[in-house]
């Protein structure tokens, strides 16, 4: 494979990552787009970008969009109040306006002499507009500030990370400057090596037995959120905690409660999914094989 | 090179444009790819953007990279299965007959036909490939001689990946989609001053220091928030079955929309009668005077539903479907109730008008004012309810 001169992406050591995965990051480096990940929440979306910051040894640069943030703020801020402020009671000279310029979240990637990882985490919280407000700028990596009459061209063009929940959807345009990814909820291999990962010295039954368990919620369809890796995650750190003798634990579901967030979903899992289990495993012990 | 594929793309529905063809030509010349695995993964990240597409894309790869590895593959599926006698054993002689007049070859060329010119999912029916369905072909099918197709395991080459179509869950051939309907729901907006007054009202402050000779002075305002309030009323009914998902998008826009003020949703069954149901399943009942007691005339109200029962359903005191709901007034005075109460509401149909020719949808329709579920639609029931009285 001739990839020489790009930044190879492997997984770092505590990430692990599928091959689409690890292909969809490289070719957003190569090309020097902005790497748009989608996937179920918990499956490790904010993480990623952190994995590839550690794995390219590189500075990570994370902005938090919330729902009032304006795309405006991760370019710059030009602070007009301070500025009023200091020209009635500071000594200092108003007139060099570049003082009040604050470059936000995107303008530090732009301006960092290094090439460094952008996480835009949850870009769906904002506006339905906020998205299309930064589409120049990433396709660029420049914007001009008229204030001080100076362009701020990205220097190194930093690895851009953006994450979505999908709670809005994101417009056209948008999409089509964007590498694309959908983490979905690993297979169970793939999971086994997650968790060996995190806990290199689970026991395999344990480990058999919490994965059994797993994806058998994960089957069922009347569930609002269905748990995925970092629920799996907490739940066998409380599983390993509370010492729990591993042939209790797909027949007992301990701790469900780490899994399942929802309360309605907990009330279903007691009410219908529980019930139902017991009462096969009932009529399995007492009456040998249904007729 | 591969420009056909890009054809094939856009055939199967898949939003690929020419700006991300481009980005893919040029990853290709850098020397990306070594293999078809990693053509695969590298075409599928730069072109198509929504999990959505995953499953359109894959056919298509599968249609387009077929006379590399696929043929073989499908042609074994079907031989082994053919050659398993518990199979023939299966079907009634009748229908073994049906399967022995088409010789195996026919069998074979009627497939591959039939794979060319189908274009997307499909299930239920009698021709196409899919599940559900009598064609001789798909899986989970009724059709005697059918042959399961996909699903088996395994996995590595792109080819098989593909063939797993492991995405058709997510997979969404819509109308309309929720950043549509919710841009619409923008539109139900009235925007006022609330809250305390912390928000600092530039212009102002500007024009009042001006005034002041220099002397700061600050104005502060109130932020403005949106001050509509929805009530979402749903059909949850069988006849509903075939608009769940519309419903459903409609419900996660409105749902999803932080800007109302306040936002209740309730599921009924054909019609309003005695209680509105928090969950579809209906178990958990609210009476329908208890919530025009408790909210406000002005909530803007929409009501989702196909308007088509019998008459019964709809005019008479315990008419409800379910006989143990036994209400004590008819549906429509519960409609009438509900128009009277609230100052703006609205029926949404997602059946076309062209149905609408039905004596409970128009009774209905001289209550509330119905409009189609479309983004037209859609449009002009959001005007409806804004206008003021």
């Amino acid at each position: 494979m001739n990839k020489d001169g790009f930044d190879q992406f492997k997984g770092s050591q505590d990430y692990v990552t599928s091959e689409a995965l690890r292909n969809a990051v490289n070719v957003a480096i190569a090309l020097g787009r902005p790497l748009l990940v989608r996937g179920e929440p918990g499956t490790g979306k904010t993480l990623l970008a952190h994995s590839i910051a550690r794995d390219l040894n590189k500075k990570l640069i994370v902005w938090n969009i919330k729902s009032t943030t304006k795309a405006q703020e991760g370019l710059y801020i030009y602070d007009t109040v301070q500025r009023l402020n200091d020209s009635r009671f500071g000594d200092k000279d108003v007139s060099d306006i570049k003082q009040y310029i604050k470059l936000g979240k995107l303008g530090q990637a732009f301006a960092s002499e290094e090439k460094v990882v952008l996480l835009i985490d949850e870009v769906d919280k904002a506006d339905l507009e906020f998205p299309n407000d930064l589409l120049n700028e990433l396709d660029e990596m420049s914007f001009y500030i008229p204030e001080t009459y100076e362009t701020i061209n990205a220097v190194q063009r930093p690895i851009v990370v953006i994450t979505s929940n999908a709670e809005k959807e994101l417009p056209d345009a948008f999409l089509r400057r964007c590498i694309f990814h959908y983490i979905e909820v690993p297979d169970p291999s793939l999971m086994e090596e997650i968790v060996n990962v995190h806990f290199p010295k689970i026991k395999n039954n344990l480990l058999h037995e919490a994965l059994t368990a797993f994806y058998s919620l994960r089957r069922i369809d009347n569930l609002r959120k269905k748990p995925s890796t970092s629920e799996l995650i907490d739940w066998i750190q409380v599983l390993i905690a509370s010492a729990t003798p591993h042939e209790d634990i797909s027949r007992q579901v301990p701790f469900a409660g780490t899994l399942l967030k929802k309360e309605t979903d907990y009330d279903y899992f007691v009410n219908n999914y529980m019930k139902k289990k017991q009462a096969s495993s009932a009529a399995a012990n007492t009456s040998g094989p249904p007729q | 090179m591969f420009t056909d594929f890009f054809y094939t793309l856009k055939e199967k529905k898949v939003p690929v444009s020419i700006t991300e063809w481009m980005a893919l030509m040029e990853a290709l010349s850098k020397g990306y790819i070594s293999n078809l695995n990693d053509f695969y993964y590298l075409a599928r990240a730069i072109l198509v953007k929504s999990e959505a597409y995953y499953d359109q894309y894959d056919v298509a790869f599968q249609e387009y990279f077929r006379g590399i590895e696929a043929p073989p593959e499908i042609a074994e599926q079907i031989l082994s299965w053919l050659r398993d006698p518990i199979n023939k054993m299966l079907l009634s002689d009748e229908e073994r007959a049906l399967l022995d007049s088409m010789a195996l070859d026919e069998l074979l060329e009627e497939l591959e036909k039939r794979l060319k010119e189908q274009t997307e999912q499909h299930d239920g029916g009698d021709y196409w490939i899919g599940r559900g369905g009598t064609s001789p072909f798909g899986h989970s099918g009724e059709h005697p001689g059918g042959i399961r197709m996909g699903g088996s395991g395994g996995g590595g080459s792109a080819m098989q990946i593909a063939e797993q179509r492991q995405f058709r869950n997510y997979r969404s051939d819509l109308t309309l989609d929720v950043r549509q309907i919710e841009v619409a729901l923008k539109g139900l907006r009235r925007l006022d001053h609330t809250g305390p007054e912390d928000q600092l009202d530039l212009d102002k402050t500007i024009d009042a220091t001006c005034r002041n000779a220099g002397e700061l002075e600050f104005i502060w305002t109130r932020d403005r928030k949106n001050a509509v309030k929805l009530l979402l009323l749903m059909d949850a009914g069988g006849s509903m079955e075939p608009f769940a998902h519309l419903c459903s998008l409609l419900f996660s826009a409105a749902h999803s929309s932080t800007h109302f003020k306040d936002f209740q949703y309730y599921y009924f069954h054909n019609c309003v009668y005695d209680a509105l149901y928090k969950d579809i399943e209906r178990r958990d009942g609210v009476g329908t005077d208890h919530i025009l007691r408790t909210l406000e005339p002005d909530y803007k109200v929409i009501l989702v539903g196909d308007a088509w029962m019998a008459t019964s359903e709809l005019i008479d005191m315990y008419g409800a479907i379910y006989y143990y709901e036994r209400n004590h007034k008819a549906g429509i005075v519960r409609l009438k109730q509900i128009a009277e109460h609230f100052t703006h509401c609205v029926w949404l149909n997602p059946e076309p008008p062209r149905y609408w020719n039905h004596p409970t949808v128009l009774t209905i329709g001289k209550v509330l004012p119905m409009f189609e579920l479309t983004l037209d639609g859609l449009h002009q029931a959001i005007k409806k309810l804004i206008v003021k009285r």
